[in-house]
């Protein structure tokens, strides 16, 4: 069986000083979910670093290699014909392709990272906790041990930051 | 966070998180009125026109275009060059103002980014139907062919194919991206089973929660950081199709970095035409305020004068390199049969956004948009007279011609500027067009509220 607590605040301050109360007391914060972006939310949750800036440069090197590689195998191996008397390794008249080529990886395997690592995508089916999430609430649901020790600890913390609707689920495993 | 009272507020009306959501849903959720049907009716009518003329052309040949030997380019690339600059200003909105970190761009980034998409679009048209035979457009892709030829590397319109279509992708990946939080904001308020199905597949199952927070602050800044070289590159590559070729008016290195700043004029000047009549039918006074319009009014003036800048230097530069042909490309723009054409891009361009250094006629509505007209106006004949005017006077004076356009031409131009406002038409219906979680994050900080928990909602 697992246990977790629900409620929701209705300013962000509030959010931002329960959630760091209840990680000092190092309980467990299974999510907390915001209307728009919370500015100082991540270091109190304990979040690392995003890693899609990284995920952005590989594809990007990626798409450089391959367009800058192109070119210059079309028209240096495979059929170098004169156009205008121009060299056939051309360097500069290579780089616009490869700039355009090189964003567009990046672009795209970006966008894949974030969608696949956040199982967010068409006909993605994550439960919705609450429908005014996306409008006004900031919610948030806590972890509770089995045996109910927390409870108290956790509602206390909650109630200190004027959370509303607080409720105890159980769900079978 | 303190804000110095002084700063004009971003958001008026003193709005509530609730309240935000509520309004940039409404269009969406209620009934279109009178004024939308007649507009859309307007729009799409221009749109078959357009259509038929483009399948007049496709069927008849180029030749019923008013190209001849000559003069090989003239409303069709005019016409391009023109919508790939109004698509400019939705990208340096959403990208280079997100890096400066100008917030005034939440409440506009999302109806400029639309355009940037929708004119792009129309852009693309123009090429496609000049090729003549549309249907054999894929050859400019460089796939293995019968043909055993590879597509030419080295040509600026060959640059030009993965630059814009680069630029398409990226600017709708990066719109879409921002668009599905508040795509679900929409599916958590429909009553309608249907639409909630559709707007739940379109939001990609968006929950809010705090890791996928961060990471599309994470992706949208550097999506954005991606976005800024990639606007400035594309205008550039648009300009080296002119710049890398022998005409006189055409052959010069200022053109990049001129045509840079004359897209991202023109397209503020759009993005203004369309959004002083979009607040006022939306009811989104208290969004856009005339504070953003100023803010924009502003880029126009900086932008304006970047571009007169550029006349100017082109005059002087042809008159100081003591090329005789360059010298007459430029005298003969000035005082030829086309006179009048630069006329109206001088105006329009150089002396009309001067005005605005008037506060009074920045912060009037009315003005603004009157001006952002003429400086549509005068841009399209930026285009058109340095590709029609260098080319009517060639090398020998027994080829020298003019130009003028036939009623098809002017109808497929009709039929992209139909296109444009249906498409811009549907998506006010369709999508928020304010960035609903943008604006709610920059609330607090720049809000009209005195007492900054006024957000919360009162029970």
């Amino acid at each position: 069986m697992r246990r977790y607590i629900s409620a929701y605040f209705e300013d962000e301050e509030n959010l931002l000083r329960a959630t760091k109360d209840l990680r000092d007391k190092q309980l467990s914060i299974q999510d907390v979910l915001t209307p728009f972006p919370i500015h100082g939310l991540d270091p109190i949750l304990g979040f690392k670093r995003s890693r899609i800036p990284t995920i952005g440069f590989i594809g990007g090197a990626i798409g450089c290699i391959i367009a800058f590689g192109f070119q210059a195998w079309a028209f240096v191996v495979d059929y170098p014909l004169f156009i205008g008397g121009k060299p056939h390794f051309a360097i500069p008249s290579f780089i616009p392709i490869t700039f355009e080529l090189t964003v567009l990886f990046a672009a795209f395997a970006m966008v894949f990272a974030f969608l696949i690592r956040s199982k967010l995508g068409p006909g993605a089916n994550n439960p919705i906790h609450d429908e005014r999430i996306t409008d006004d609430r900031f919610m948030i649901i806590v972890d509770l041990d089995e045996a109910g020790n927390q409870d108290e600890l956790v509602k206390e913390i909650l109630l200190k930051e004027e959370a509303q609707e607080i409720k105890v689920k159980e769900i079978d495993k | 966070m303190y804000v110095s009272p002084i700063r004009e507020p971003l958001v008026t009306g003193k709005k509530t998180y609730k309240k935000i959501t509520d309004e940039i849903s409404a269009p969406i959720e209620g009934k279109a009125g009178k004024a939308w049907y007649a507009g859309i009716t307007l729009t799409v009518s221009a749109l078959l026109l357009g259509l038929a003329m483009m399948g007049y052309t496709i069927w008849q040949g180029i030749g019923t275009w008013g190209l001849n030997k000559t003069i090989g380019w003239g409303w069709g690339i005019t016409n391009f060059v023109w919508w790939v600059g109004i698509g400019h200003a939705g990208t340096f909105i959403s990208a280079i103002l997100l890096l400066f970190r100008q917030k005034w761009r939440t409440s506009i980034n999302r109806s400029a980014e639309a355009m940037t998409l929708f004119a792009v679009m129309c852009a693309g048209l123009f090429p496609l139907i000049h090729m003549g035979r549309p249907l054999l457009g894929f050859f400019v892709f460089p796939y293995p062919n019968t043909r055993e030829l590879w597509v030419n590397f080295n040509s600026p319109l060959l640059w030009d194919v993965f630059a814009i279509s680069t630029y398409f992708t990226v600017s709708l990946l990066f719109w879409y991206v921002g668009l599905i939080p508040d795509i679900g904001t929409i599916r958590d308020r429909m009553k309608s089973k249907f639409k909630k199905w559709i707007y739940g597949l379109l939001s990609f199952g968006w929950t809010g929660s705090a890791k996928h927070w961060q990471r599309h602050e994470s992706i949208s800044l550097i999506l954005a950081g991606l976005a800024a070289p990639l606007v400035l590159s594309v205008h550039s590559i648009v300009s080296t199709d002119f710049a890398t070729s022998v005409i006189p008016g055409w052959h010069t290195t200022i053109f990049p970095p001129y045509f840079v700043a004359g897209a991202i004029f023109s397209g503020f000047a759009m993005v203004l035409t369309l959004l002083i009549v979009t607040r006022k039918v939306l009811n989104l006074e208290n969004y856009i305020t005339v504070g953003h319009i100023e803010s924009m009014n502003k880029i126009i003036i900086a932008t304006g004068s970047i571009v007169g800048i550029a006349y100017i230097t082109e005059l002087f530069i042809a008159w100081y390199s003591g090329v005789e042909y360059e010298q007459y490309a430029f005298l003969n723009r000035a005082t030829g049969p086309y006179w009048w054409a630069y006329f109206i891009m001088m105006t329009c361009n150089v002396i009309s956004p001067q005005l605005l250094w008037f506060k009074k006629l920045r912060r009037n509505l009315v003005f603004t948009f009157i001006l952002s007209i003429f400086i549509n106006i005068g841009m399209w004949f930026e285009r058109f007279v340095i590709i029609v005017t260098s080319l009517h006077r060639d090398y020998l004076p027994s080829s020298w011609s003019m130009y003028e356009p036939t009623m098809v031409e002017v109808g497929i131009f009709i039929g992209t500027l139909g296109l444009f406002f249906t498409c811009f038409l549907l998506f006010i219906r369709v999508f928020p067009v304010i960035a609903i979680a943008e604006v709610k994050s920059v609330l607090k900080s720049s809000g009209d509220q005195k007492d900054k928990s006024e957000t919360k909602e009162k029970h």
